[in-house]
């Protein structure tokens, strides 16, 4: 038998004729071309999913690009965009947190009813401290015992409803003296003309962006949700990560709670009912993985904001309120494909 | 070549002509082409990260190649998945073990074509029965039942195994499939491999031992940089001839290491006890030695490694650092101690595989590298460069996520990661599986550098010469016993071999 080294190369030469040389080219170059616009959208689909929303809904209405507007969408979605901020550092550490959105009426209702009990500064730290005792059972649950995150905030969200219905004996809370107090500033003040909402947005983005980025703790967290037992090999504690995880949620549903309570200056029980049904949706459409280990603040902020324009874009078009439910849905469940497709280079999987 | 499509006597299995196939940055492979006849075991050479498994899985459908073509019994063919290849005769038993980990052992192996009755309800009665007729094949001695979860890693791979046997295959793929068997189960393979050889399918064999290789091959084909090296005749060639052309030049493997003087003991290990998995274990290791831990699998020895990295409390017995007794609670606390654990399993427990190289490597001692409270690019950068040169690790930058390395470079960055910590006591448990000839020499090499620079060395190997290589004492172990432990002077391949399958029950620790 002859050795193939001397029949590959006659082959070859064979094949590369004018037509048949051509003919796999073009096929290469197209799928070069749709790859890299694959890559394109696998990178930045949900930047680029956003400037076509805003492109869209600006043809239509000519108030929804006008600063004034742009403002009040930011400032609605603060409330829902801190709470996803928190919710994100969950998700990228592995776990779901499905119980902030009756925390947050939790919340609420304790930063309203003990403002006029025992004033504004005492009532945000037991608020505060109060927030953080929920968070570290959820963390003392998911973390330390190891039980699903799915049920254990689950159960925790029907647990912290009843909690407030407890505490507030199913009556609605207010404050009274609602422009002489301070506490007004969180949710309507301005600081240099931008809404006090919006900067405590920015400044915990911020904030969080850094830990998660730059500090060993923020690295941990990628670590232990992207492979919870290499993470335990490598020396990281991850029942303490969990925990703190949980914790960081919690303190921005406080905050959430404290800028929502300041903008009512009232509270009704079940203020934050559905909450965390969004605040996922934003996670999810800032492309982090509910797989735990991959994901970025900066990009939850933009899923947030997504959603906020697209829920004020139908309204501006004349929309009842609950489209937005329906195109929600559909955007996020695209978001998700055009996200998992771009990093398979194709719509379906491969694998059946 | 003939254009008819009725194969023809001279027709090859498998042809490939022209393969391209690039990754952002990486030109996996460049121009391959050789081919694979009917009945023969045709070897795929080359060092980690030349493309092997890459080629493989353009081959079975799994990434779609930039150019070239594929013929299967001379009749071009496009695969856009694994089933199509399958249906098309061809399959893959991969690298990376892929099973679905919560379902049963049938059910894996008809994973995607389970057998159905009416109304599109699963046939449990033939899916077990025809499971059980593959497994008895190849002679597995577990129940298709089972959940594929709890085999241990060995099993799991005859499993992926059994998978490729459920259609009369043209063209099997192996890659690296003994990379975590034992030598019985390897005949086991062999004996498969021989026998679908005769049945006429090719057989297309991966792997870095070259013992393996010049067994079972035919022919050799060898990749080198993601381009086609050429195809030697076994018969026609040596071990030499094959590494010169897979890696550029000539190897010494036999060069013997000069015997490390050695300090004063650094671990003493009293009694030591975990239930069942291992029992009164004693032993002691010294600043500058290289202990040798040699067993089959399940004797024991990855437990012990396990209970000194705190991942597991000892039932009995004391552990001793530098004379003082410790009680080691958790991996935080071992890496405190200055122990650091190359683990088994680099996809389990070494990496964390949607991360990139850099993060992988500093992981354990990231909390150091700070300026201020924040993580400093350039320290983890310095350590990544450090291991990069060192270990010759492949990878277009330290940016790649590791998922996306060769299995052997994979593998590289796990030993990297644990070398950074600089600990005092190093304990790796296989260290140079999938690692290529040229690396693992390299590899052998470094472990004996670093005992002569005082660090006390635990290796846990499943091969025989790589213990005998590098270890200053062997101890060796059966049934969670320590048989024996021998100085590299008394050591015999027969003796190793008598003292882990308890033959020798000498027990001198
Ligand atoms: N999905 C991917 N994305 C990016 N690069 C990849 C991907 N898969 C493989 N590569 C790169 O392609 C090259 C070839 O990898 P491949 O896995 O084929 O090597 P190999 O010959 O099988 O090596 P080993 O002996 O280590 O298993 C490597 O440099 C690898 O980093
Ligand atoms: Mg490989």
């Amino acid at each position: 038998m002859a050795d193939i080294r001397h029949e590959i190369p006659a082959d070859r030469a064979g094949r590369s004729g004018p037509d048949s040389g051509g003919k796999h080219k073009g096929g290469g170059m197209a799928h070069s071309g749709l790859k890299s616009f694959a890559g394109l959208m696998a990178r930045q689909g949900i930047l680029v999913a956003f400037v076509l929303f805003l492109i869209a809904f600006s043809v239509f209405s000519d108030r929804f690009l006008s600063a004034e507007n742009i403002f009040s969408v930011v400032r609605s979605s603060a409330i829902i965009g801190v709470m996803a901020l928190g919710v994100t550092v969950v998700v990228i550490g592995g776990n779901l947190d499905l119980s902030v959105g009756s925390m947050l009426s939790f919340s609420t209702v304790l930063v309203v009813d003990l403002h006029d009990k025992i004033g504004p500064g005492p009532a945000i730290v037991v608020t505060v401290l109060a927030t953080l005792c929920l968070g570290a059972i959820n963390g003392l649950l998911v973390g330390v015992a190891r039980l699903n995150s799915l049920i254990v905030t689950l159960g925790m969200l029907s647990a912290i409803q009843g909690l407030t219905l407890i505490y507030s004996g199913g009556k609605n809370v207010d404050i009274v003296h609602q422009d002489t107090t301070w506490f007004k500033i969180f949710g309507r003040g301005y600081i240099a003309d931008i809404p006090v909402p919006i900067v405590i947005f920015a400044i915990c983005a911020i904030v969080l962006h850094v830990v998660m980025a730059y500090t060993p703790f923020g690295r941990r967290i990628y670590a232990t949700g992207g492979n919870p037992t290499a993470a335990v090999f490598s020396g990281i504690r991850r029942s303490r990560v969990v925990f703190a995880t949980y914790l960081i949620s919690a303190l921005t549903v406080a905050i959430a709670a404290i800028v929502l309570g300041s903008r009512v200056m009232g509270s009704q029980n079940n203020v934050g009912q559905g909450y965390e049904l969004q605040v996922l949706a934003g996670v999810i459409l800032g492309g982090t993985s509910l797989l735990g280990g991959s994901g970025t603040i900066w990009k939850s902020v933009i899923g947030v904001l997504i959603l906020g324009f697209i829920q004020n874009g139908l309204l501006l078009l004349g929309f009842e309120y609950y489209v937005q439910w329906l195109v929600t849905w559909v955007v996020i469940i695209l978001a998700v494909w055009l996200d998992i497709a771009a990093k398979r280079g194709r719509l379906l999987s491969p694998i059946a | 070549m003939s254009a008819s499509h009725i194969p023809q006597p001279d027709t090859p299995a498998l042809r490939l002509e022209g393969i391209v196939k690039t990754f952002p940055g990486v030109r996996a492979l460049d121009d391959v082409g050789f081919d694979v006849r009917a009945g023969e075991v045709h070897a795929l050479l080359g060092e980690n990260g030349a493309g092997k498994s890459t080629l493989m899985k353009v081959l079975a459908g799994m990434y779609e190649p930039d150019e070239g073509s594929i013929y299967i019994e001379g009749e071009a063919v496009t695969m856009r998945s694994p089933l199509e290849a399958k249906a098309r005769g061809v399959v893959l038993i991969h690298q990376e073990l892929s099973l679905a980990e919560e379902m049963s052992v049938a059910e894996n192996i008809y994973l995607g074509e389970l057998p159905r009755k009416s109304l599109g309800r699963v046939d449990w009665k033939t899916l077990h029965s025809n499971a059980q007729a593959i497994l008895d094949r190849l002679k597995c001695g577990f129940d298709s039942k089972r959940q594929v979860g709890t085999l241990s890693i060995a099993n799991q791979q005859m499993v992926e195994i059994a998978r490729a046997l459920t259609v009369e295959a043209k063209v099997v793929v192996f890659d690296e499939p003994t990379a975590s068997l034992t030598d019985a189960e390897k005949v086991v393979l062999f004996d498969i491999i021989n026998d679908l050889k005769a049945r006429g399918a090719g057989i297309v064999y991966i792997s870095h031992r070259m013992d393996e290789i010049f067994t079972l091959a035919d022919r050799i084909s060898v990749l080198r940089d993601g381009g086609y090296r050429g195809t030697l005749i076994k018969s026609e060639t040596n071990e030499d001839e094959v590494i010169q052309l897979m890696i550029g030049r000539a190897l010494d493997l036999t060069r013997r290491r000069a015997a490390a003087k050695t300090g004063k003991v650094a671990l003493q290990v009293e009694g030591l006890s975990c239930g069942k998995l291992f029992e009164d274990v004693s032993f002691e290791l010294r600043e500058g030695e290289v202990l040798g831990f040699y067993g089959l699998v399940g004797a024991g020895r990855t437990e012990i490694a396990e209970t000194l990295f705190g991942l597991r409390k000892p039932s009995a017995g004391r552990i001793l650092i530098d004379g003082t007794e410790v009680e080691i609670s958790s991996p935080a606390d071992a890496i405190k101690k200055g122990i650091s654990l190359v683990p088994e399993s680099r996809k389990e427990q070494g990496l964390v595989l949607g991360m990139n190289c850099r993060d992988n490597i500093t992981l354990p001692q990231v909390g150091d590298l700070t300026k201020g409270p924040f993580v400093s690019d350039g320290a983890e950068i310095a350590i990544f460069d450090r291991y990069y040169e060192a270990l010759k690790i492949k990878t277009p930058s330290w940016r790649q996520a590791v998922g996306n390395l060769s299995g052997g470079n994979q593998q590289k960055i796990v030993i990297g990661k644990w070398l950074a910590m600089n600990p005092r006591i190093l304990i790796v448990d296989e260290p140079t599986r999938g690692i290529d000839v040229g690396s693992k020499s390299e590899i052998h090499d470094l472990i004996r550098t670093l005992a002569g620079e005082g660090y006390a060395v635990i290796v846990i190997s499943s091969e025989m010469p790589e213990v005998m290589h590098v270890s200053d004492r062997i101890v060796a172990m059966f049934h969670g016993r320590i048989m024996r432990s021998f100085t590299t002077e008394e050591v015999t391949e027969d003796n190793l071999v008598a003292a882990i399958s308890g033959i020798e029950t000498d027990k001198v620790a």
